[in-house]
């Protein structure tokens, strides 16, 4: 167990240094352009709900679509395989090679042939294959695996795609530049186009309706292997099919946006084969045969007959797709267009790439569900704990996919599946949970974490000093793994909740413009009670008449360790605790963010929607409720007076919320000048940084953020795990927002 | 700002060149705008294809043409795509072989929007036209390293916006 945790890091620590440089500007800067795109396009998120509710309905009605499309296909003069997993797909596709006598192949990039391993199959049946994309290109020349959905070849630098080359084609005067590396591929590649017998293409979109099919490329390549030999395959996944050509709007719109910020790509073919379109033989002198280039809309249901030399093939992929279909949790997987912005968001895939944040074919948050429906939970297995759930993807995803949901399921069947742990008496005092045995040590630890926070608070500061002993956190790294680079938690002796019972609101009912309950997450219950305190004056000063119950913590703790029905148990009770006080009509004003995203985002797939509802409805973020409270005629006065420059990181889910704007407006109505962070992530995304195996890939994204901020004299945070990370990047104490209004 | 105008800006914004003129100036506009030797599709407007532009010719001659001159069905403002319908006659491979292509395109094709274009393609597959490619800028890669234009499609796209193609 510990030796799998070393193995992982050191794993991390070799991308990090290797792939993770050279992939991570890349893919920010992907992130950035998807920011503007989405900006200049006034329908994105409109366009966003289309494609949604396009693709929930296809993959509703996927049987029926895939022998709608079937006959239109044939009906074309194509043929349509339905494959069951890649062994089918590729006897298929092997055998038409040997029945055309097929030599060589080219082939347009598509992930779902990699998902296949169909060049490997085409290599055992004697068939040259070549991939003509330039960045597939690249990597199937140094037989390597793409480490990104759209961009194959993002870890690999420059120089080092110069080397490769170099040292394969061994030209007369060495590559160098970006352009005479593109020309030479060019030419090359050319070559292989012009007298391949097979062109293989994927498909971004397939259309029921018609047999037609979508290509979006910016290389042009796509469209060569399709024209130029005269028989073209295409194999694609069934999720891929729409109902009509009128479907498309949404994705035309979105996909090359999310992809790589570009408005459109360079190349969004629509071909309905086999297309009419002459087929060229280079080997001939005799000029090219060409037809009615303007034959008129006629009566027949296609004017654009089919060039008799032309033979299409479309190989339709299950692998496992119809189980994903039936399986509730993993179904949204299929709506994927594969864009890869789930990548580009996050930013532990911008700190090691897809070979770290990957499994066997697919890389990125989605890349989960795809992995576990694919290729089995194995593969998922390997790399599903890089997603911290920060949800910055939530955003990204043009079809609103739920990924870190996904992420949190399969986790949670992976911890089901796991062999029982020979160390689980060692923290059976602290885990009150409803997992089952076998569950890793360090999960279960974080995943308790309220439990530990009690224990630690009433026998503060002793548990405090023994946490830091050397034996206690040498012990505490070897058996559950938690980093002892990392400072622990310094848990207070008198609680939150404690403290205002002792205390009392100081707001008469009478007095009072509203009511509302300070929710007590665990952190600000027992770690971080003077961002409670802060938050209790503040509302008191604008004259709300504050509670403090006694509530249990959110669930996010055991949630981020996949501990789902532990995570449904604390809802349960929140809810509970919560409801009487919004059926006096009193708001509920929460702290920290992660808390917030769990009430407005997960409790809806763990409580009764009407529940659900009912919370997220009453529930502000406190910097929110401030704000609220200000605009409706509260005044900046009451408050204290912030510094005059405050540097404010936002965290990551009170982002995906739109929560940042609220910070900033009551910090300048408080008279301060505000400067945001631009990161996605601090790194630190709760128990995920304390964890020896993620412990330097924490500190290393975290970089980025402490970077920012360095020079600055305050700097001010909202979530934990972003104060915590800034305190140990910066030095110092970093403090909520919250604190810095509060008189 | 009429949608030609939205166009044009952005054909400027993607480095795309253009010439306006009329149905009549047409054969000289374009015996101009093309690089020798070039190949061609015939035109769907009524006007013929310069005599430098030759369109009967063999695939060795498509690989080897400087320029290729293809009718464009459609532009589309938003975006600055051209549409290229992918026909018997060879759209399709002489806009993507040569390093340079030029589309011919009537003004009143311009639609608005990437919506207008899709619900116009819905019409032509319904029709039976079902193959075509919106073409916007040269063919790029950042694969090697670097940004780079014309990998396997061409590095130089002109547009030839022809005015008042239609009396109606």
């Amino acid at each position: 167990m510990s030796s799998e945790r070393k193995r992982k890091a050191a794993h991390i620590r070799h991308l990090l240094d290797t792939e993770g440089p050279l992939i991570g500007p890349k893919v920010s800067s992907k992130n950035r352009d998807r920011y503007d795109a989405a900006e200049r396009f006034e329908s994105w998120d409109s366009a966003r709900d289309e494609a949604r509710a396009i693709k929930e309905a296809a993959i509703a009605d996927l049987p029926d679509l895939i022998e709608r499309l079937r006959e239109s296909v044939e009906e074309n003069g194509g043929t349509v395989y339905v494959a069951d997993d890649a062994a089918d797909a590729n006897r298929y596709v092997t055998e038409l090679c040997a029945e055309q006598g097929a030599e060589t192949l080219v082939k347009s990039k598509s992930m779902t042939t990699e998902e296949l391993d169909l060049n490997d199959a085409l290599a055992a049946a004697g068939v040259d294959t070549y991939e003509t994309d330039l960045g597939e290109f690249v990597i199937q020349l140094a037989d390597e695996t793409p480490s990104h959905i759209v961009g194959p070849a993002l870890h690999k630098s420059r120089e080092q795609i110069a080397d490769l080359l170099n040292d394969v084609f061994e030209p007369d005067e060495p590559l160098e530049t970006a352009e005479e590396m593109t020309r030479f591929a060019r030419d090359y590649l050319g070559e292989r186009i012009r007298e391949a017998d097979v062109g293989v293409t994927g498909a971004n979109f397939v259309f029921a309706e018609s047999g037609s099919m979508a290509l979006v490329t910016n290389e042009g390549n796509a469209r060569k292997c399709a024209v130029t030999p005269d028989t073209h395959v295409a194999v694609t996944g069934i999720e891929k099919i729409l109902p009509s050509v009128d479907d498309f709007g949404p994705f035309v719109d979105l996909i090359s946006k999310a992809a790589t910020g570009q408005d459109i790509s360079r190349y969004v073919s629509l071909f309905t084969p086999p297309t009419a379109s002459p087929t060229l033989d280079f080997e001939s002198d005799e000029p090219i045969e060409f037809g009615d280039s303007t034959a008129a809309s006629g009566a027949t249901a296609r004017t654009d007959d089919p060039n008799p030399d032309r033979e299409f093939h479309l190989v339709l992929v299950d692998n496992g797709r119809t189980e994903m279909r039936e399986d509730d949790q993993l179904r949204e997987t299929l709506y994927c267009i594969r864009c890869g912005a789930c990548s580009n968001s996050c930013a532990n895939f911008q700190a090691v790439g897809g070979h770290g944040f990957g499994g066997e074919t697919y890389s990125g948050g989605i890349a989960t569900g795809w992995e576990a429906g694919v290729h089995g939970m194995d593969s998922a297995a390997e790399f599903n704990d890089l997603c911290t759930g920060c949800s910055r993807c939530v955003d990204a995803c043009p079809v609103k996919i739920d990924i870190p949901w996904i992420n949190t399921v399969v986790r949670d069947r992976l911890n089901r599946d796991a062999d029982p742990d020979t160390f689980d008496h060692l923290v059976s005092g602290l885990t009150p949970d409803e997992e089952p045995s076998g569950l890793a040590l360090d999960k279960r630890l974080f995943g308790n974490f309220e439990r530990l926070a009690k224990l630690g608070s009433a026998t503060a500061p002793v548990s405090n000093w023994l946490a830091d002993a050397g034996p206690v956190r040498a012990g505490m790294e070897r058996f559950a793994g938690v980093d002892r680079r990392r400072d622990l938690p310094k848990f207070q002796r008198e609680t939150l909740v404690d403290w205002f019972d002792g205390r009392g609101p100081r707001v008469a009912s009478d007095d009072a413009e509203r009511e509302a309950v300070l929710y007590p997450d665990a952190y600000t219950n027992y770690v971080l009670v003077d961002r409670g305190k802060a938050a209790v004056r503040a509302l008191e000063a604008l004259d709300v008449r504050v509670h403090v119950p006694r509530v249990r913590s959110s669930g996010r703790a055991p949630l981020s360790q996949g501990m789902i029905s532990t995570a449904e148990d604390h809802a349960h009770h929140v809810y509970a605790g919560l409801a009487e006080h919004i059926d006096a009509g009193r708001d509920v004003v929460v702290v920290e963010p992660s808390a917030l995203a769990m009430f407005e985002r997960e409790y809806g797939r763990l409580l009764t929607p009407k529940s659900a509802d009912r919370l997220a409805d009453a529930s502000y973020e406190v910097m929110e409720y401030v704000y609220g409270l200000l605009e409706n005629g509260g005044s900046p006065d009451a408050l204290g007076s912030p510094p005059e420059a405050v540097a404010y990181h936002s965290h990551c889910q009170g982002r995906t919320l739109d929560l940042e704007p609220y910070t900033v407006a009551v910090l300048e109505a408080c008279g301060a000048t505000v400067r945001t962070s631009d990161v996605e992530c601090c790194g630190m995304a709760g128990s995920f940084g304390y964890k020896e195996t993620y412990y330097e890939l924490s500190m290393d994204v975290g970089e980025e953020l402490a970077d920012q901020f360095a020079d600055e004299p305050v700097v001010a945070a909202s979530g934990t795990s972003c104060q915590e990370q800034l305190d140990a990047m910066l030095g110092g104490e970093v403090p909520h927002a919250v604190e810095l209004i509060a008189p | 700002m009429t949608v030609t105008d939205d166009f044009l800006d952005a054909l400027a914004d993607l480095g795309v060149s253009h010439d306006q003129t009329t149905l009549d100036d047409l054969p000289a506009t374009l015996a101009d705008a093309v690089d020798d030797p070039a190949v061609g599709v015939p035109l769907h407007v009524d006007a013929a294809l310069p005599e430098s532009v030759a369109t009967t010719f063999t695939p060795s001659e498509l690989q080897d043409a400087a320029t290729g001159v293809t009718p464009a069905r459609l532009g589309i403002a938003e975006y600055g795509s051209v549409l290229i319908r992918s026909s018997a006659g060879g759209d399709e491979p002489v806009s993507l072989y040569p390093e340079r292509h030029v589309a011919v395109l009537a003004a009143e094709d311009v639609v608005a929007t990437g919506r207008d274009a899709v619900d116009w393609l819905a019409d032509e597959v319904a029709a039976g036209r079902g193959s075509h490619v919106l073409a916007t800028g040269a063919s790029a890669t950042a694969d090697m390293g670097g940004l780079v234009e014309g990998v396997h499609g061409p590095n130089e796209v002109h547009v030839v916006l022809v005015e008042e193609v239609s009396d109606e």
